[in-house]
């Protein structure tokens, strides 16, 4: 009798934290994918009638067995990039990458040249 | 004459965002998947809303064109835009139209039909929306036109107006 306490605690416990495994998963995909029709949400912070349908869609290629990438890339090739927070990087897109690089040389450039020019008026 | 670097260097800098800003401003900020135009539809298979057959790429591989589209009975811009789907299945026989009733009951996609006439060679169903994903649907009315190799020709985003239907008349003749 005892044991089969055991077991039924023991299966309880281990569906629970496997399906919360799962949740994790599904919720870190639906932040990541942009909801189309709304106003700077993603599909995790909407209940409009496109996220739900979506999120039906992640659950079903997440039981499948899919990664997160081939989810993604699903998605992009029905949608575009523009569904993805993260696109890939592209001819179109290279200043979104590289952009703050470049800000930070040229920064890191200015504060150098402003200091050499304090520095010898200094002198 | 000492040229400024730090002047020059600020100059470019408020050139560059400034640029960036005009160019955003600019910039059409309304989502459309009218650039999926020329990739190919495929893995699909959806059940008609009468019986158990199902719809497949096979099926629309025969017809010359196909206009998919998508509707609802509690959509009101497909009431609008319905009559122009009548006069196209009549004008064209070039092409065939399916139509893919969208999270509706049966019963009122049917009365829809009955009421306003049935200008489609397949009525397939998706209650919960899942196979309209396939086909890049994000809200209804959406039409797509297809040729026999699957290949978008034209994606028709909310309903069917005057122009868009001699567009279409025009791509399929």
């Amino acid at each position: 009798m005892m044991f089969r306490k055991i077991i039924i605690i023991y299966f309880f416990l281990f569906s629970s934290l496997q399906s919360n495994e799962a949740s994790v998963e599904l919720i870190e995909i639906y932040k990541n994918l942009r909801c189309l029709i709304c106003q700077g949400q993603s599909i995790a912070d909407s209940n409009s009638d496109f996220a739900s349908t979506i999120k039906l869609v992640v659950q079903d290629q997440v039981k499948e067995g899919k990664t997160q990438k081939e989810i993604y890339d699903f998605l992009v090739s029905k949608y575009g990039e523009w569904i993805v927070y993260q696109p890939a990087l592209s001819k179109s897109n290279f200043l979104l990458w590289f952009l703050p690089y470049l800000v930070l040389v040229l920064g890191g450039l200015i504060i150098f040249f402003i200091t050499r020019k304090s520095k010898h008026n200094k002198d | 004459m000492k040229i400024n670097f730090f002047k020059i260097i600020t100059f470019i800098f408020v050139i560059f965002f400034l640029s960036i800003f005009w160019l955003g401003l600019n910039k059409d900020n309304n989502y459309s998947t009218k650039s999926l135009t020329g990739s190919r539809i495929s893995n699909f298979q959806i059940p008609s809303i009468h019986n158990d057959n199902l719809i497949s790429e096979g099926y629309l591989k025969q017809n010359e064109f196909t206009l998919i589209n998508f509707f609802a009975s509690w959509c009101a811009p497909c009431r609008v835009e319905h009559k122009y789907l009548i006069k196209l299945a009549r004008k064209n026989k070039n092409i065939k139209i399916i139509g893919i009733n969208f999270k509706d009951k049966k019963s009122n996609a049917l009365n829809f039909l009955n009421k306003l006439g049935d200008p489609y060679d397949f009525v397939a169903k998706d209650p919960d929306g899942k196979s309209s994903v396939i086909f890049g649907v994000y809200g209804i009315p959406e039409s797509i036109l297809i040729n026999k190799d699957l290949i978008i020709i034209k994606k028709i985003i909310g309903p069917i107006d005057q122009k868009q239907f001699d567009e279409i008349l025009k791509l399929t003749q």
